[in-house]
């Protein structure tokens, strides 16, 4: 892991506080218009921060992991097996679930933004949205996956899909074993953010 | 638009660094500025594909500086002026100095649940067929537009498979210069490593993309 202070994102003091003021000034503004509820942003934000985030889509792995006819639902319509679980919603209307197998290990990247499954991972983390990882993921994901600490075995193949339209990717990593009996939730446990966008595996049974 | 966004396969950027424990905002204004792009985007004013625009026109040097939410908040700042709804003097200052143009609504506290849970679905009926079907070999267009489009460069003038029929949705290239949806079928289609690439490609490796019909000739 590297310092985040490194890359892509500037926690510069004088920087940080440009942005704090200039995103403040613009607040004020279209609230002085009446174009914007303040309350709305609170709102929006503890959303983001509090129901909506990776945890949902570790529960959508899991059942997937625990019900082969879920699992199946996922593959011929993701949209709707993941609304059932209660998950719809904004950079999740059109939802793809792709599984990773013995022989194929599928990774998800935006090169030209920064599209992302927001109803069953929640915000994007920085590195997903910066130049490194959406440059190097389509050319070099091997390189990528090794400064995550993931080495992939040899012979497994590696497919990236780039989310250049409107279809969401949520990778369904592959079950650990020793997880036999295992509930639900102790499966969505095993399950990291990510290892939903395949920059990891699934986590070993404790 | 041969963009600044249109990074698939750029060399130099150095190591990906992901950030142990990542917080969901790390500070304040990340949180002010998401939740002003999402609240002005409900105004109904612009669509998505007019904002990634918006984005992919910061010049080079500062896209490639700034972090995403200041990407985001300068696009915004492009579209509330070029709407009507804020002046440059306006933004410039913070100060209101007259009306502007009126949203088609205003999000309210009450509304967010609703407009976040409801999403904007752009799957839209196509004019006719698709012409592609699952195992045809097509070659992608070698273009270069300077308007918005999401066939990103890496993989123009590519020979690929399609994989999969994924609907008909509203065309981003038009859509985002107000040319109306147009909506056109998509296909994931999948490159050999080595198709894009060339020498030196990383074997065992296969990159798709989603493609619009017109993005597509048979090969």
């Amino acid at each position: 892991m590297h310092d985040h202070d490194n890359h892509d994102h500037h926690h510069h003091g004088n920087e940080f506080s440009d942005m704090q003021a200039r995103v403040k000034a613009l607040e004020t503004l279209l609230t002085a218009k009446g174009l914007i509820d303040p309350k709305a942003i609170d709102a929006i934000v503890e959303t983001y921060e509090t129901k909506i985030g990776p945890r949902n889509g570790a529960r959508v792995v899991a059942k997937a992991w625990a019900d082969a006819e879920f699992a199946q639902w996922l593959k011929d319509d993701a949209t709707a097996a993941i609304a059932s679980l209660g998950y719809t919603g904004r950079q999740g209307e059109h939802m793809r679930a792709v599984f990773n197998t013995p022989e194929t290990h599928n990774l998800v990247v935006c090169t030209l933004c920064s599209c992302y499954p927001w109803s069953v991972l929640g915000l994007p983390p920085v590195w997903y949205k910066a130049p490194a990882y959406r440059s190097r993921a389509v050319i070099d994901p091997r390189g990528v996956l090794a400064e995550f600490g993931l080495a992939l075995p040899e012979g497994q193949a590696i497919r990236v899909w780039d989310s250049t339209a409107e279809l969401r990717y949520l990778v369904i990593p592959e079950r650990p074993e020793g997880t036999e009996g295992f509930s639900e939730e102790q499966l969505a446990e095993l399950v990291s953010r990510d290892a939903m966008i395949g920059t990891a595996i699934a986590l070993e049974a404790a | 638009m041969n963009g600044p966004h249109d990074l698939g396969g750029q060399h130099g950027f150095g190591p990906v660094a992901p950030e142990k424990d990542e917080p969901t905002f790390h500070a304040e204004w990340e949180k002010r500025a998401l939740g002003l792009t999402l609240s002005c985007g409900a105004f109904g004013a612009w669509t998505i594909d007019e904002s990634r625009h918006a984005r992919e026109n910061i010049p080079p040097a500062t896209y490639l500086s700034a972090s995403y939410y200041e990407i985001w908040l300068r696009a915004l700042q492009t579209l509330l002026e070029r709407h009507g709804f804020a002046s440059t003097k306006e933004l410039a200052s913070g100060v209101m100095t007259g009306p502007g143009a009126t949203p088609k609504r205003v999000l309210k506290a009450d509304m967010v649940e609703g407009v976040l849970a409801k999403g904007g679905p752009c799957d839209r009926p196509a004019a006719g067929p698709a012409i592609y079907k699952p195992g045809d070999r097509v070659r992608t267009r070698n273009f270069n537009p300077e308007t918005h489009t999401r066939l990103p460069r890496y993989v123009r003038g590519r020979v690929g498979t399609v994989e999969a029929v994924q609907g008909s949705f509203v065309f981003p290239d038009d859509n985002a210069h107000g040319k109306g949806e147009n909506p056109q079928w998509v296909y994931t289609v999948v490159f050999d490593a080595a198709e894009i690439w060339g020498e030196g490609a990383q074997k065992g490796l296969t990159v798709s993309i989603d493609a619009w019909e017109s993005y597509l000739e048979p090969a």
